[in-house]
């Protein structure tokens, strides 16, 4: 399978994973009154969920050359 | 310290800086030694996309509903996984086609449309006003509270909105001679700017460090980190329920729709599409902006919602506008450096969108709306001036100012209503309008121009109707019966509520309608419509540019001269760069000098895409169109090469058809040429047999005569005895040359022939008695047994007789003596009249019966016996029953005789044989 387009298919597939984390029922789950280090729990699962995006594509981007 | 000379200082001061440093990235590039060739400058110059909205707006949403700002933020990070393949495609069929805007994109892929590139540019320029009015007062708020410093006075209750407005107007016109000195400087339109693209990029820096500074300074100098901010503010009740957003209800909805909108935003707004795909250098820096520009939109949002709870714990009043938290809470604190880091980073952010998106919207209206519209009227004869690009830049600095313009009216119209973010997302829904045409055109061939602009049309009415209007009506610009009452005063086509569809926010309602109307007219038109070939061939290098190999098709007859689109191409670019462009293109095809290129499709295609690069695909399409001819393919060309084809193939049939007469005229030929040879064989073959038999009987008379003449005292009866043989030899010489000669004029045809009706009877019974010498003399009985009458048949009496002796004298010559006998029998049969000679002779072997017809051919050894015949007998009789319409053959075994039959036709059904005979 030549190189770019498995890259493609490890961007798309992380795009799915994007959709289901920043959605239904994913963001109801953490929609909830806890803390975590004092940080309410949905505002640090967004960020953390949104780093880990990140840090994801830039692995694959970085790997694909 | 923060005086307003101070304010104002810095800010000219920074703007000063960051003309230096697009003069620096300007002068690197014509050293050929481009700054901006950076996966990392391009991935900050995407960054434009965080506008005072970002950083300002963000805050005040968050203060207002929590993580309700970052939809925004994570929709370009999703939609940038797709880049991979949507931004690629869009790279490579720009450069491909020298894309010049977002317009110019649309138009182009629907067959270089200038009414739908027109459409894109309203819709562009109408859509974008609410964003550029949102950092007019972004800006000037943050003028107005500065300039206040130390108190902190918003400027909505310090009744100073006058002022307000006031500064909003010099920030607008101060902006517009900006994006003028930045965008329009040069001479040179072409459509990127590297100068620009370095400041931008530059912007990106500040805003981000004065961003991230103000952050830190709120989370850990005022407040003891993220979980001391986020512990205190749950105490308040306002805040409280905003950890919880998605327990009330349509927010998730709101959400996804939110998410779905700044998807679209990062690919469709007009100046991300600039720095996206126009600027774009090398399309490998896509690679790296793809993890990097979500890494900057994260950096940028992490201490929004520190910033925004550390604002609502300072302020618990609610007199300080959450929109300023980031600038008010150094403010409050004293924080002068800090406050004017702040100051400077919103200017940077407010001042790239504003520059990127005029250039961009400039280019639209100067390419896609000005231009087209003037080229079209014929009384200016716009193409023929001698130098155009002034007035190309004339209308673009021309667009900049009343773009400004609008957005400072919007602000004064229906600015003071809304927060920063939902005036940004006015903005987004309208962009969002271009998804279908642009997304469905890069992946679906079968969109056509009337598709996209029935779609756009729709989209863009559905959006005037419900965000638009209620916007307007807010401000009180116009009465609020038909936002409340609907219009007509229908309840189900209220605004907000359209159809009755309510329990949204007023954004997801509105992009709910607008894309269901846009895509749908978009689908419906599209496929009940037909692509012009234009379209088709556009819409083909769209969706297959990633397959299609080599170059694209000529579309240009060549009907003009290389100095006409010389010409033609200076007025836009400058006679300069026209001809450095020239030669150029001279050099890549190996030629010498510009002077020795000629004016074929191939060079006009060049030129157009130059031009395309300056003023747009659809407008430069117009002006080639001056001096060069369009291949269009009418229905009467295809005719024409329909007809041609056919020719071609009837003359290929035709030469086909010759050939195979040809092919059967040389085996005929051939045919004919063995049988000349086998002619000429058997010719030879005869006269040597000829001169053979010839010389037997010669031999024998010569040798008897020279007897005689030696020895004239011979025995007279020996004598007389060899004088027997000579005369009998003589005879037989004579007889041979008569048949020789006999057979020459029947084989030649030139033998005579009387016919009549004739008796057989009589004929055989004429041979009988004539031979009857014979048989007694060898003692060879005969009897012919003859009916009583037979029918008449059409004959030479004389050659049938012949026949008749010749069978005869055969017969009695193979017979055994005393016991031989021979039989004659006449007899009617189906094809006539039969005659059957039989002997009780030795008989024919069966071999020899198919050659005893032949000339000279004898049964027998003709070495050891001496001839009995001439051997041409049988020859000669066939030949004349043949001619007689006959047949002759024979039946016979070894050792038990032979029968010699012929056959000859009836007299009254002999037609056929007298007209042969006839004939000859």
């Amino acid at each position: 399978m030549p190189k770019s387009s498995r890259t493609g298919q490890r961007l798309f597939g992380l795009f799915l994973l994007g959709c289901l984390f920043f959605n239904y029922p994913l963001l109801v789950l953490f929609n909830v009154r806890t803390t975590l280090l004092g940080v309410p729990l949905l505002y640090a699962y967004l960020f953390a969920a949104w780093a880990l995006l990140i840090v994801l594509v830039a692995m694959v981007m970085e790997r694909s050359d | 310290m923060l005086q307003p000379w101070v304010v104002v200082l810095a800010s000219f001061g920074y703007i000063g800086l960051l003309f230096a440093v697009a003069y620096y990235a300007d002068r690197r590039a014509r050293a050929g030694r481009s700054v901006i060739a950076s996966p990392v400058i391009y991935s900050l110059s995407l960054a434009v996309y965080a506008t005072a909205w970002t950083f300002y707006g963000s805050v005040g949403r968050a203060a207002h509903d929590g993580v309700g700002f970052l939809p925004i933020y994570i929709g370009p990070t999703l939609m940038i996984l797709l880049w991979w393949f949507v931004l690629r495609k869009i790279l490579r069929v720009s450069k491909l086609a020298r894309i010049t805007s977002l317009a110019d994109f649309i138009a182009s892929r629907y067959g270089k449309s200038a009414l739908l590139g027109g459409l894109v540019t309203v819709i562009a320029v109408v859509g974008i006003v609410p964003y550029i009015s949102l950092q007019l007062k972004a800006v000037s708020s943050s003028f107005q509270i500065l300039f206040q410093y130390p108190d902190l006075v918003m400027p909505q209750e310090s009744g100073t909105m006058p002022i307000l407005q006031v500064t909003a107007f010099y920030v607008a016109m101060f902006m517009a001679l900006f994006t003028i000195a930045f965008g329009t400087r040069h001479l040179d339109v072409s459509e990127r700017h590297e100068g620009m693209v370095a400041a931008i990029a530059f912007e990106s820096l500040v805003k981000l460090v004065a961003f991230l500074a103000v952050g830190f300074y709120v989370t850990y100098g005022m407040f003891d980190g993220f979980g001391d901010i986020f512990s205190r503010a749950s105490r308040l009740a306002e805040v409280a329920p905003l950890t919880t957003p998605f327990e009330k209800e349509g927010t998730l909805a709101s959400w996804a729709w939110m998410t779905v909108l700044s998807m679209f935003a990062i690919l469709f707004l007009p100046r991300q599409f600039q720095v996206a795909v126009i600027e774009n250098v090398d399309e490998k820096h896509v690679k790296t902006a793809m993890w990097l520009f979500p890494l900057y939109m994260f950096a940028i949002n992490v201490f929004v919602l520190p910033i925004a709870f550390g604002g609502l714990l300072t302020f618990p009043q609610g007199n300080v506008d959450p929109d300023s938290f980031v600038l008010t809470l150094p403010m409050a604190n004293h924080r002068e450096a800090l406050t004017l880091l702040v100051f400077i980073g919103g200017i940077s952010a407010a001042t790239g969108m504003v520059i990127v998106e005029t250039i961009a919207l400039s280019t639209m209206v100067c390419n896609d709306l000005v231009m087209p519209i003037l080229l079209r009227i014929r009384r200016l004869n716009l193409a023929a001036r001698p130098d155009l690009t002034a007035v190309l830049l004339d209308v673009r600095r021309a667009a900049i100012v009343v773009i400004l313009l609008l957005g400072y009216y919007y602000f004064i119209a229906a600015g003071e209503a809304y927060a920063l973010v939902s005036i940004g997302l006015i903005s987004f829904a309208a962009v969002a309008q271009f998804a279908p045409p642009l997304l469905g055109g890069l992946y679906w061939k079968g969109g056509t121009r009337n598709g996209a602009l029935a779609g756009l049309t729709a989209g863009f009415a559905v959006w005037l109707y419900t965000l638009l209007l209620p916007a307007f009506a807010k401000s009180g610009w116009f009465g609020m019966d038909v936002v409340q009452g609907g219009l007509f005063g229908i309840a189900l086509l209220r605004p907000t509520q359209l159809f009755g569809l309510a329990g949204l926010d007023q954004i997801t309602h509105a992009m709910v309608w607008s894309m269901f109307a846009n895509i749908g007219a978009f689908v419906l038109v599209s496929n009940l419509g037909r692509q012009s070939a234009a379209e088709h061939s556009q819409a083909t290098l769209f969706v297959d540019v990633f397959t299609q190999t080599g170059e694209r098709g000529q579309q240009w007859r060549a009907a003009t001269s290389v100095s006409a689109l010389q010409t033609l191409l200076g007025r836009f670019l400058g006679p300069t760069r026209a001809a450095e462009l020239f030669q150029a293109y001279a050099t890549v095809r190996g030629l010498k000098s510009a002077d020795e290129l000629e004016a074929d499709a191939d060079l006009v295609g060049f030129a157009e895409l130059q031009l395309a690069g300056t003023i747009g695909a659809a407008s430069a399409h117009t002006i080639v169109a001056t001096v060069a001819q369009e291949e269009t393919l009418g229905l009467d060309e295809v005719m024409t090469i329909i007809d041609e084809a056919s020719h071609v193939i009837a003359y290929s049939h035709e030469l086909e058809e010759k050939q195979h007469e040809l092919e059967a005229a040389t085996a005929g030929l051939k045919a004919a040429n063995e049988r000349l040879k086998e002619l000429d064989r058997l010719k030879d073959d005869f006269i040597s047999t000829v001169t053979h038999e010839l010389r037997t009987p010669l031999t024998s008379i010569r040798a008897f005569s020279e007897i005689l003449y030696d020895n004239p005292d011979i025995d007279p009866a020996e004598r007389h005895r060899f004088l027997g043989l000579v005369i009998k030899e003589s005879e037989r010489l004579t007889r041979l040359i008569n048949q020789v000669l006999d057979l020459a004029k029947l084989e030649s045809g030139l033998a005579e022939w009387r016919t009549a009706d004739v008796d057989l009877r009589e004929i055989v019974g004429d041979a009988v008695s004539a031979t009857s010498q014979i048989f007694k003399g060898r003692g060879v009985a005969i009897e012919a047994t003859l009916p009583a009458r037979v029918p008449l048949v059409l004959a030479d009496r004389d050659r049938v007789m012949q026949v008749m002796l010749n069978l005869l004298s055969n017969a009695v010559k193979f017979c055994s003596p005393q016991t031989g006998r021979v039989e004659v029998r006449l007899a009617e049969d189906a094809a006539g009249v039969r005659i059957d000679v039989a002997d009780n002779g030795e008989g024919i072997s069966r071999e020899h019966q198919a050659v005893i017809f032949e000339k000279f051919r004898q049964v027998g050894d003709t070495l050891t016996r001496k001839p009995a015949g001439t051997g041409l007998g049988l020859a000669i009789s066939r030949q004349i029953v043949a001619r007689l319409g006959g047949r002759l053959w024979v039946q016979s075994e070894p050792g038990r005789g032979s029968t010699f039959s012929f056959t000859l036709p009836l007299a009254h059904n002999a037609e056929a044989a007298r007209a042969a005979i006839a004939a000859e």
